[in-house]
């Protein structure tokens, strides 16, 4: 089954994401990016990857709740601290996913 | 085609691709418990093949965002192949354009990594790059589809806190990266605008906000610097 408005989504999504592929080798071919658009370029994975992740952990429900009734901000912080600690992305994963396990099968 | 230079890709690549596998397999089941089909799950690694991309979207399908929304969310979170991009770009001149645009269709952060690694230190070659390309999709594709067949028997994935595969991940993609003042401050930037514009805007647009806010302070503060130098 597939729905025609979601195969159209997934197709501009796999449009854009061949453009941010194709267009510096073949456009640009290297050298027409200005160094303010490279500067700013640089600060959009740790932009977009905090972007992503703040709200879920930190306003689950739709307001902020910082307290130990917060499951997603105790499993993120755990997640947190193996990452700080190098662990591999997959201990961090497992780690991040067991506590919410654990502290879901707790009632919390 | 250097059949020997192909196979060397596929060999260098497909050790880094067995920490992909995972990403992949959580992919599958997570967009099967939104409510995707499971031909429109694996559509979307054929033609899409972004994991971070591929994962951010599957909360706003389950909102029902609109595509305008889900494409500008996947256009910023894969603007970093532009910087890789421009990396690769003096060692792909002289390939024709279907052929630059069948090996640019492939990159990824681990295709990359191993590719440019490869050309830096053994000269490049297109066959090679085809054949980290190839370890890097077959690999995504499988685990999609291993994804796809296990979502089938896990009927409430909420259960298994597999809603935290996604936050998981991108932990462990962000940590790493705050090394240094301004890579701190852009992460408390997007942090702070992201939670305010989530909790103030109805739908998904904190994530475009706050990365253009954080990302283009993070620019301004580093030109800054730059200048004091």
């Amino acid at each position: 089954m597939m729905r025609t408005e979601v195969v159209i989504t997934i197709v501009a999504m796999a449009v854009v994401t061949f453009l941010t592929r194709f267009t510096s080798p073949v456009i640009l071919g290297g050298a027409g990016i200005s160094s303010r658009f490279k500067r700013f370029l640089k600060h959009v994975p740790t932009a977009i990857l905090t972007a992503l992740i703040a709200p879920t952990l930190f306003a689950p429900h739709g307001y902020v709740e910082v307290s130990t009734g917060n499951s997603y901000l105790i499993a993120g912080t755990i997640a947190a601290i193996l990452a700080y600690f190098r662990q591999p992305p997959l201990v961090t994963m497992g780690g991040g996913m067991a506590a919410m396990l654990a502290l879901r099968s707790f009632g919390l | 085609m250097k059949a020997k230079e192909f196979v060397e890709g596929l060999k260098d690549t497909l050790p880094i691709m067995v920490g992909v596998f995972p990403f992949g397999l959580a992919y599958g089941i997570v967009a099967q418990s939104i409510g995707l089909s499971s031909g429109e799950t694996l559509l979307m690694s054929l033609l899409v093949f972004a994991g971070a991309a591929q994962f951010i979207s599957l909360p706003m399908f389950a909102e029902g965002a609109g595509m305008i929304m889900i494409a500008i969310t996947a256009l910023l979170v894969n603007l970093r192949h532009l910087l890789m991009g421009m990396s690769l770009a003096p060692y792909m001149k002289g390939l024709s354009l279907p052929h630059k645009a069948l090996l640019t269709f492939g990159m990824a952060d681990e295709t990359y990594a191993v590719t440019i690694s490869r050309a830096q230190a053994n000269g490049y070659s297109s066959a090679y790059h085809l054949g980290s390309n190839a370890a890097g999709y077959v690999t995504w594709v499988v685990s999609t589809t291993g994804g796809i067949l296990l979502g089938s028997c896990i009927h409430d994935p909420l259960s298994w806190g597999l809603d935290f595969a996604m936050p998981a991940t991108f932990l462990a993609l962000l940590i790493p990266r705050l090394t240094g003042k301004i890579n701190i401050l852009v992460c408390l930037a997007a942090a702070v605008v992201s939670i305010m514009a989530a909790v103030a805007i109805p739908g998904k647009w904190y994530i475009i906000i706050a990365c253009l806010a954080a990302a283009t302070a993070g620019g301004i503060m580093e030109g800054a610097e730059n200048d004091e130098n």
